[in-house]
C-alpha cells in the first residue's frame, strides 16, 4: 500500500500541468498564480510535500477538493452508496450467472451449448459498457418500458425501489466481468474433469451433477477466486462509466466532475481509495484459498 | 474455441507452415484478420469513401434519422455522422496499434532487463506492483485528468497502464527460461548476456508477447472510448468513436443512432482483434488452446 500511496503522488507530482494556473482562471495575473501556489505548499521541495501528505493521509485526511473546500474524505463518504450498491450488485449477479455457465461449459465440452457461452464470452470482452448500457436502456426502458431509465433510489427508501434502478446497471456493468469468469471457470473445470479422481467418482456410479459440484468445482475453486479478484479492476473502471450513463450519484459521477474542474484532491483521493479496495479484495481472495484447498496454508 | 480446436493431435512447432495450417483450423480467427483488415483499410481510405468533412457543420441539417444523404444520420450540430465514424476509424486504430507497440516493446526490454538483473529486479517489481494495484482504466483516468488532452497523451497514459502487465509477463517467461538448459550452455560457453537475450531467450518469448500484444490492442481501444466518452481522452476536436458517443450523450433518447453506428464498429473491431487474439495463441500455443 506504502507503494500504491508513493506512485499515485508521484504521477500527480510528475504531470505537467499547473495546477494553481488553471485553478486561478484565464483572467489570473502572475502575481495571483504565485498565491494560490503558496497557499497550496506547491513550491516546497518534493520530499517536504511528500512527507505532509503522507502524514495526513495515514490520519485518514485525504485533502480538500480545491472547487468546493470539502473535505475529500467526507464528499467520497457522501458518494459511497450508489457505488457500493452497483458494485456489490454486479458482484452477485455476475457470480450466480457466469460459474455455472462455465461449469455447464464445461460439462458439454464442444457442444452448441458450450460454443455459445464462449461465444458470448469473447463477445463480452470486445463491447464496452457504455455501448451494452445504452441497448439495455434503448430495449428495457424505452422500447419495454419495464425499468427505469436512469437515475437511483437509496436503500432505505424501500429495497423494491432500490433494486429496480440497479437492474440495468448491473447487467451492463457485470457483462464483461460474466465474460471473464465464465471463461476461468471453464478452463478450470476442464483442467479438473480430466484428473482421475473425477474418473473415479463417475465410476463409482454418483450422479453428474453430484461430480460435478462436489469433486469438480470444489477444485476447480482456487483460480475461479483468483480471476473474480482480479476482475474487480474491471468493475471499478466500468462503474464509473456506468455511473455516468445511468446518472447514478455515486464516486465514479463524483471523479468525472472532478476531472473536468481539475479537482486533483479529489482525483488523487478516488484512486487511492479504489486501489486500497482492489487490493484488501485480493488479498481477501488470497487467504480465501485456505478455505477451498486446506492444503494451503500460510 | 471451436470443436476442430479440441482435435488438434500433438503440439505443433511454431514455424511458419504450421502456423498457416493452424489459421486455417481456426475459421473465427480469419473473421477476425478480415475484419481487421477491412478497417485498416477503411483508416487509409476515409477520404475516398463517399465522406464529406467529419467537422463541417450544417445547422439547418442537425438530428438528421439515417437516410440516403446520411447514411449514418447527422448529430447535433449537422455533421454527417458516416464521415465522422469513418474519420474514427482511423482514431481507434491508431491507438490500438501504437499503444500495443509501445508498451510492448518497453514491456520487452524491462522484462528482459530485470529478469537477468537481480537488484534491479526487486526495485523495478516494486514499482510495476504498485501500477498494477491501481486498476488500469484509473489510472489511464487519472494521468489524462492532469495533462493536456491529445492523442499522444492518450497513447502514453494507456501504455503507462497496460504496459506493467506486459513486463510481468516477459519477467515470468525469462525466469523459466534461464533456468533452461541451452542457457545454461550458453552462459558455460562464455556468451555475453545480450548475445544470450537475443538468441536464446527472445526467440522463445515472441510467440506468446505477440498474443498479448493483440490483446493490449484490443483493451486500449476500449480504455480509448471510456476516456473519451467520460472526457478525459481524445480533445473533440478530433472525431474519435468514443467522442462521437460521449456527445450523444445527452441525447440518446431522440438519437440512438449516434451511439449505436459508433458503438457497433468500435465493438467489432475489437471483437476481430480478440478472435484474432484467440486464433494466435491457439495456432502457437496448442498445449493451451484445448483448455481456453
Amino acid at each position: 500500500m506504502a507503494v500504491v500511496a508513493f506512485v499515485v503522488f508521484l504521477l500527480l507530482y510528475l504531470t505537467p500541468g499547473d495546477p494553481a494556473a488553471i485553478l486561478a482562471g484565464d483572467a489570473a495575473t502572475s502575481e495571483d498564480i504565485r498565491k494560490i501556489r503558496e497557499k497550496l505548499g506547491l513550491d516546497d521541495p518534493f520530499l517536504e510535500r511528500f512527507g505532509q501528505w503522507l502524514g495526513r493521509l495515514v490520519r485518514g485526511d485525504l485533502g480538500v477538493s480545491i472547487f468546493t473546500n470539502l473535505p475529500v474524505t467526507y464528499l467520497i463518504g457522501q458518494r459511497i452508496e450508489p457505488t457500493l450498491s452497483l458494485t456489490f450488485c454486479t458482484l452477485v449477479i455476475s457470480v450466480l450467472v457466469a460459474v455455472p455457465l462455465g461449469v455447464v461449459a464445461a460439462a458439454r465440452a464442444g457442444t452448441w451449448l458450450d460454443r455459445a457461452v464462449m461465444a458470448f464470452s469473447v463477445a463480452g470482452f470486445s463491447v464496452p459498457v457504455f455501448v451494452i448500457a445504452y441497448v439495455l436502456i434503448m430495449v428495457f426502458s424505452i422500447e419495454l418500458e419495464w425499468l427505469p431509465v436512469q437515475g437511483y433510489r437509496p436503500i432505505r427508501d424501500g429495497i423494491w425501489e432500490w433494486a429496480r434502478h440497479l437492474v440495468l446497471p448491473s447487467m451492463a456493468l457485470g457483462t464483461v466481468y460474466i465474460a471473464l469468469i465464465a471463461r476461468m471457470t471453464r478452463a478450470a473445470m476442464l483442467d479438473v474433469l480430466a484428473q482421475d479422481y473425477v474418473r473415479t467418482a463417475q465410476a463409482k456410479g454418483l450422479a453428474p451433477p453430484a461430480v460435478l459440484v462436489r469433486h469438480a468445482l470444489k477444485n476447480a475453486a482456487v483460480p475461479i477466486a483468483t480471476v473474480i479478484g482480479i476482475g474487480i479492476a474491471l468493475l471499478i473502471g466500468g462503474a464509473i462509466v456506468t455511473e455516468t450513463v445511468f446518472a447514478l450519484p455515486g464516486v465514479g459521477r463524483l471523479t468525472v466532475d472532478a476531472i473536468l474542474r481539475r479537482d486533483y484532491p479529489i482525483i488523487q483521493g478516488v484512486v487511492l481509495m479504489f486501489s486500497a479496495a482492489y487490493v484488501l479484495i485480493n488479498l481477501a481472495v488470497d487467504l480465501s484459498y485456505m478455505f477451498f484447498d486446506p492444503r494451503i496454508r500460510y | 474455441m471451436t470443436a476442430a480446436a479440441l482435435d488438434i493431435p500433438k503440439p505443433v512447432s511454431p514455424t511458419w507452415r504450421n502456423f498457416r495450417d493452424a489459421l486455417r483450423r481456426h475459421p473465427t480467427a480469419i473473421a477476425g484478420g478480415v475484419v481487421l483488415l477491412v478497417m485498416i483499410l477503411v483508416a487509409i481510405l476515409a477520404p475516398w469513401l463517399g465522406t464529406v468533412d467529419p467537422q463541417a457543420v450544417a445547422p439547418v441539417k442537425r438530428l438528421k434519422q439515417p437516410s440516403a444523404d446520411f447514411w449514418f444520420g447527422s448529430d447535433m450540430m449537422g455533421r454527417d455522422v458516416y464521415s465522422r465514424v469513418v474519420y474514427g476509424t482511423r482514431v481507434s486504430l491508431t491507438i490500438g496499434l501504437a499503444v500495443a507497440l509501445f508498451s510492448t516493446l518497453v514491456g520487452l526490454a524491462i522484462g528482459l532487463v530485470t529478469g537477468f538483473i537481480r537488484w534491479l529486479d526487486a526495485i523495478v517489481m516494486r514499482v510495476m506492483d504498485g501500477l498494477m494495484s491501481i486498476p488500469p482504466v484509473l489510472l489511464a483516468i487519472a494521468l489524462m485528468a492532469l495533462t493536456r488532452a491529445s492523442m499522444e497523451n492518450v497513447i502514453l497514459a494507456i501504455t503507462l497502464a497496460e504496459t506493467p502487465r506486459v513486463v510481468r509477463l516477459v519477467r515470468g517467461l525469462v525466469l523459466t527460461l534461464r533456468e533452461e538448459p541451452y542457457v545454461a550452455a550458453a552462459i558455460a560457453a562464455g556468451s555475453r548476456l545480450p548475445r544470450i537475450l537475443w538468441r536464446h531467450i527472445l526467440p522463445n518469448i515472441v510467440a506468446p508477447l505477440l498474443v498479448q500484444a493483440t490483446y493490449v490492442c484490443a483493451s486500449a481501444m476500449i480504455t480509448e472510448a471510456i476516456l473519451s466518452f467520460i472526457g478525459a481522452g481524445t480533445p473533440p476536436n478530433i472525431p474519435s468513436w468514443g467522442n462521437i458517443m460521449a456527445e450523444a450523450r445527452s441525447m440518446f433518447q431522440i438519437a440512438g443512432y449516434l451511439i449505436l453506428f459508433p458503438g457497433i464498429c468500435l465493438s467489432l473491431t475489437v471483437l476481430a482483434v480478440n478472435l484474432l487474439g484467440d486464433g494466435l495463441r491457439d495456432a502457437l500455443d496448442p498445449r493451451l488452446a484445448r483448455r481456453m
